[in-house]
């Protein structure tokens, strides 16, 4: 009769969550290309004000950081430091990050600047609002420590980890 | 019946019925005034009549979730509901907030009276008053449902069902926050209307379809919640955001045309999981149940929803089509067609499982239920894709041409009468359907000793 209590959903759920954030980057990122061949000389010239390079310290950071998170999967008893450093190079994206939002800022340059920086700010924010989110879950699923549990947990991970590698060609180098 | 308890839910039907019947028939006299427009105009205006429409609609399909709700969870948590006595006290401040708004908007009492007097934003047009008692009504069902659920046992459709109600009750409470500015009035105004339709409600609708196919169809219960998970895990993460759809021109940041584009547009997936699941649930099930006309109504449901809500919701969702048709006949074709489809479609289904079990029979007037059914579901398609068209028309000489307001209506006038047409119709269908719910007779679909396949 315990039907509800066996079998959580963990794992459907997550799978679901991952192909609806998927589903929404992707759709954000077909906008903002298609935009951009509305546009060609608009979206190259925004681009111009964006840091590159800093962007491509922080897709190191994370694929880094993806592979720490495989690597508490893999290795149970470490699990625990494994996520740590997972985490840790999380906030350093963040710490990044951050920066690179007051860098536009200082510029003056908001939404409604552009298209491009419209995007810019939708996509890499709300990406960034994931990674606040992937550091808390794997906080929680290091404090657990229950190897299903991490298992989610780096699933999420890997899913924020693939959508920069998405995003990072396709905003700051195209 | 196999609660005594249950039998709370047979009142709540009734009173839900019987404001149905109001409903519908404000709706024709709104339709005729639309054609006619001096018809009553000193005594019944148009905007209390529409008022009147769109109000008894929303508080009868919450009492009929509540009595769902008081239907559900004695089965489903093997335990009586908590207090009778509760659920019947809050059905009668239900009953009085109801009546104190009739007669608060048709004779204009208390004037601009904060407390007392009319408040006039569409859906919330409550009196403070009449707020507060249904603050007070919800707090009631609440704690009266979710005892009941605690002694018992807990399942998955119990847990979304109360998940659904709590955030209903919860985001009601943004009703009370009535901004002077007008853009914030709108946003919060938001909070309730499109949080409660496509986000909170749907888990009701989830659950309760859920329900009705663990009973009707004979499937297994992990099956059903697995389903169960994956509608509510899509509606929440499309919907929330999908706010952002009605926040396109009231004056909020200009980012929310994306955000509510693309989120909005993903809301048509729970709304298509909700018509897969009832639809393979019923071709994988092995129960033939007699109650065919709750059946009917369950699949109708899960159909017209996801035509309503899904794809009439879709067609102008984008904000590029949306800057066009915003406040529309098209807004209405859809309103129509998704508050039908999706509640008032639910409502009659579990309306046509329950009563005759509350009334102790087997289902009976299956046949005249079932041509209900197909009278109100014919005359709501017929309405919406005659709005559709006069929205279209109406979006092209007004939005488009930039011809007046008024000049257009002239325009579209035929429309409007065809309108009136399908609604009679519809309104002979809830008469049917009341009807044959309240007066029992003998007749049922006779499902002869070898006939295990006959719906098939
Ligand atoms: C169960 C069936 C019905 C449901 C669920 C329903 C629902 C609604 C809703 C949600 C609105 C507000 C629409 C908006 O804000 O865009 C509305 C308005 C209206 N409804 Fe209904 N309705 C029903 C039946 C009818 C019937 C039978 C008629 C008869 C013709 C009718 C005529 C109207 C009219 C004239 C309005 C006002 C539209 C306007 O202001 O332009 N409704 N109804
Ligand atoms: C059962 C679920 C739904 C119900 C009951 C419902 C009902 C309504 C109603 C009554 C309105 C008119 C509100 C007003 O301005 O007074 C409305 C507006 C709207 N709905 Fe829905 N809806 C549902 C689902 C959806 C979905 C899934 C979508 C998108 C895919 C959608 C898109 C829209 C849009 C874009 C508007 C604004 C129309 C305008 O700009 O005038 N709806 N809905
Ligand atoms: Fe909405």
């Amino acid at each position: 009769m315990s039907t509800a209590t066996k079998g959580l959903p963990g794992e459907v759920l997550m799978w679901v969550l991952i192909f609806s954030e998927l589903a929404v980057f992707g759709a954000g990122l077909a906008i903002f290309m298609a935009l951009r061949l509305l546009d060609p000389v608009g979206f190259a010239e925004a681009q111009l004000a964006l840091l590159p390079g800093l962007a491509g310290i922080n897709t190191i950071l994370l694929i880094t950081s993806g592979f720490f998170a495989a690597m508490a999967v893999q290795s149970p008893h470490l699990a625990r430091p494994w996520l740590a450093a997972a985490a840790l190079l999380g906030v350093l994206f963040l710490v990044i990050k951050a920066y690179e939002f007051q860098h536009k800022a200082a510029l003056g340059i908001s939404f409604e600047t552009h298209d491009f920086f419209m995007f810019y700010y939708l996509l890499t924010g709300f990406h960034a609002a994931h990674v606040v989110a992937g550091i808390g879950i794997l906080v929680i699923v290091g404090w657990t420590k229950h190897p299903a549990h991490i298992e989610t947990g780096a699933q999420f991970w890997h899913m924020v980890d693939l959508v920069w590698v998405l995003l990072f060609p396709v905003v700051y180098l195209l | 019946m196999k609660y005594e308890t249950q039998k709370i839910a047979l009142v709540y039907f009734v009173v839900a019925m019987a404001l149905f019947a109001v409903q519908v028939l404000g709706g024709l006299l709104a339709g005729w005034i639309y054609v006619s427009p001096n018809t009553l105009s000193e005594l019944l205006p148009f905007n209390i009549v529409r008022m009147l429409h769109t109000n008894s609609l929303i508080v009868w399909l919450l009492l009929g979730f509540m009595g769902a709700a008081y239907f559900i969870l004695p089965e489903e948590s093997e335990q009586e509901i908590h207090s009778p006595t509760l659920a019947y006290v809050q059905l009668a401040i239900l009953v009085l907030g109801t009546l104190g708004v009739v007669v608060t908007y048709v004779f204009n009492l208390f004037e601009g009276n904060i407390f007392l007097g009319k408040e006039g934003r569409e859906f919330l047009e409550q009196p403070m008053w009449v707020k507060i008692g249904i603050v007070v009504a919800a707090l009631i069902f609440l704690y009266n449902v979710t005892m009941t659920s605690l002694k018992g046992r807990k399942t998955t459709i119990t847990n979304i069902l109360l998940l659904g109600l709590w955030g209903l009750a919860l985001l009601f409470l943004f009703a009370f926050y009535n901004p002077a500015n007008l853009s914030l009035d709108k946003q919060y105004w938001w909070y309730v209307v499109h949080l409660w339709v496509e986000g909170v409600w749907e888990l009701i609708m989830a659950s309760i379809l859920a329900f009705l196919m663990l009973k009707l169809t004979g499937v297994d219960r992990e099956v059903v919640e697995k389903w169960l998970y994956i509608i509510v895990a899509t509606a929440l993460f499309s919907g929330i955001l999908g706010t952002g759809h009605h926040y396109y021109w009231i004056g909020t940041p200009p980012y929310w045309q994306w955000i509510g584009s693309i989120f909005s547009s993903l809301e048509v997936i729970p709304f298509f999981g909700m018509m897969a699941f009832a639809f393979v649930m019923v071709w994988k099930g092995r129960r033939d149940h007699p109650n065919k006309a709750a059946l009917l109504w369950a699949l109708g449901c899960a159909t017209l929803a996801f035509f309503g809500a899904g794809v009439w919701g879709f067609l102008h969702t984008l904000h590029g089509v949306n800057y066009y048709t915003h406040g529309t006949q098209i807004t209405a074709a859809h309103g129509h067609l998704a508050f039908f489809g999706a509640y008032v479609s639910l409502n009659l289904a579990i309306f046509s499982y329950a009563m005759p079990i509350l009334r102790g029979r087997d289902p009976y007037n299956q046949v005249l239920n079932m041509a209900s059914f197909w009278l109100m579901a014919g005359g709501m398609t017929f309405m919406t894709f005659v709005l559709t068209f006069a929205g279209t028309v109406q979006t092209h000489l007004q939005r488009v041409q930039g011809d007046y307001f008024m000049d257009v209506q002239d325009q579209i006038a035929v429309f409007y009468w065809m309108r009136f047409g399908a609604g009679v119709i519809v309104v002979l269908g809830a008469l049917l359907f009341i009807y044959a719910i309240l007066v029992p007779r003998r007749e049922i679909i006779t499902s002869g000793p070898d006939s295990t396949v006959a719906a098939e």
